[in-house]
């Protein structure tokens, strides 16, 4: 699948104290990071610190409250969202396969012939044969990676991939991680959001750590992703 | 007896009186299996006899020939204004149910009773108005209140298959069809199932009335039949408005689908 492009290498996503609130309460404070073309960035930090709420802000599934998310220079606020979605994909905690037929469910995400479809099980490790396959008849791993192809299908330039081994025993997590991780290597960016420190080690190109709502760095940061701050840790 | 001093279309005070004693059947058997149905049960029954004495004294005014159609057309209008009101309280859950339930119920009366007095199927006068428009309100509004809960849940519980769609770059209007179908769906079929099962597993209220009446089964039929596809005709187009209306609300602008409250009930 052509994911080749001439773009000149720099920052795909700036977030300039972006905050977001919902009913009141801060999820996030003043967030300032950016993201580097054809890297894997991880978003790390404690269950609750904002990591999710993060990643929905590059596909506007979440809007800010404060600051700006700039993709590629642009505001997303001011890009036609449907449009954005199909450039940022994205990949969910759990499979989420529709009812119906692998073949059914790439539909949604591109019409097209049963060979661009083969094509894009064949990228993810997945028999080609199985289009008239069942989502309810796939393993945990092999839901996530059909998932992951029906996300390629609209081309996207960045991946947006929230927890997606979570559900997933070891073997499967590896196997995701390759593929995903391999991605990078034909012009895909990918933003990663995982609590695993050791999954961390293993794919990331950069880290962001976030402990309730705000962004660390320095020690505490480095404390955080060597394992010795405790999992329910505050911003200090 | 009672019952033999009863003549065709008429049912005395006496008559209301001894049919009372089905009620103390319900009371019964509420008090022999521990229901504790007791209470509602006498306080239902006393409200529905007022209520209905109450519409009985305000219809005579209504129906009378003296006084002139216009006050029909108010009455539908607040009988519209309460159902939707009903319908709030009813599905609590749902998000500016009143308005859309207020624009669906006028939607079908105005369509369902359009078609009836256009085409000459019931002439137009306060006689028909009134309860015709109360056979379409009465049934829309559970079809309103169905539709708008299965909406809500629909797109609550699947929420992230709905999130999922909108990832791949589908408008919010196509990410919701499934579920919005499935609602209108459910809320039609037991119209549907109604429909298929009348004269063969029970016969309906209007059928029942004229016969009761002393009026011949075939005109009796015919006038049933009219009203059944009257009501069929309005579900679905309060169904459909309700659902539709919905469905826009509970997603923003730029594609996002609201914070839903969990289903109560």
């Amino acid at each position: 699948m052509p994911y080749l492009r001439v773009v000149p290498q720099g920052a795909v996503f700036a977030f300039r104290d972006v905050s977001v609130s919902f009913d009141g309460v801060t999820v996030l404070d003043r967030v300032s990071f950016e993201v580097q073309e054809r890297t894997v960035t991880v978003l790390t930090g404690p269950s609750g610190a904002g990591k999710t709420t993060l990643l929905r802000l590059c596909n506007r599934l979440e809007v800010p409250t404060g600051g700006t998310v700039r993709y590629r220079e642009t505001d997303v606020a001011t890009m036609d969202p449907l449009l954005l979605r199909r450039r940022v994909g994205m990949v969910f905690q759990r499979p989420t396969l529709f009812p119906g037929t692998l073949r059914s469910n790439f539909q949604v995400a591109r019409p097209a012939e049963d060979a661009v479809y083969r094509t894009a099980l064949d990228q993810v490790g997945l028999p080609a044969g199985w289009l008239d396959r069942g989502g309810d008849e796939l393993s945990g791993g092999e839901a996530q990676r059909a998932c992951l192809a029906r996300t390629l299908l609209t081309e996207p330039d960045v991946l947006l991939m929230d927890e997606p081994t979570s559900s997933l025993d070891f073997a499967a997590t590896r196997v995701l991680e390759e593929l995903s991780c391999d991605l990078t290597a034909s012009g895909l960016t990918l933003i990663w959001v995982s609590h695993d420190l050791e999954q961390v080690g293993r794919i990331a190109d950069a880290s962001v750590v976030l402990m309730g709502g705000r962004l660390v760095q320095g020690s505490l940061a480095d404390s955080y992703l060597a394992g010795s701050v405790p999992e329910k840790g505050d911003a200090q | 007896m009672i019952a033999t001093a009863a003549t065709y279309g008429y049912v005395g005070w006496l008559g209301l009186a001894a049919s009372l004693v089905l009620v103390g059947i319900a009371v019964a058997i509420s008090l022999w299996q521990h229901l504790d149905l007791e209470r509602s049960l006498v306080w239902a029954t006393a409200r529905a006899i007022v209520q209905l004495l109450a519409v009985g004294a305000v219809l005579a005014v209504v129906l009378s020939p003296r006084v002139p159609l216009l006050v029909s057309w108010v009455w539908v209008a607040f009988m519209v204004v309460f159902a939707a009101d009903t319908v709030r309280r009813r599905a609590p859950e749902v998000p500016g149910a009143s308005r859309l339930a207020l624009g669906s119920l006028t939607l079908a009366c105005a369509v369902s009773l359009l078609v009836l007095f256009g085409l000459g199927i019931f002439p137009l006068d306060a006689r028909t108005v009134v309860p015709l428009a109360g056979m379409v309100v009465g049934n829309s509004m559970t079809a309103t209140v169905v539709a708008a809960r299965r909406v809500v849940g629909e797109l609550s519980d699947k929420r992230s298959e709905v999130e999922a769609r909108l990832a791949l770059g589908q408008s919010s209007r196509d990410a919701s069809r499934p579920y919005v179908r499935e609602a209108l769906r459910t809320a039609l079929i037991s119209q549907i199932e109604s429909t298929k099962a009348v004269g063969l597993v029970f016969l309906p209220g209007a059928m029942t009335g004229l016969i009761l009446a002393g009026e011949k089964p075939v005109t009796a039929v015919l006038v049933q039949a009219a009203v059944m596809f009257l009501i069929l005709g309005a579900v679905a187009t309060t169904g459909a408005a309700m659902s539709l209306g919905l469905a826009r609300r509970l997603f923003t602008p730029d594609h996002r689908l609201v914070r839903l409250a969990r289903r109560t009930a």
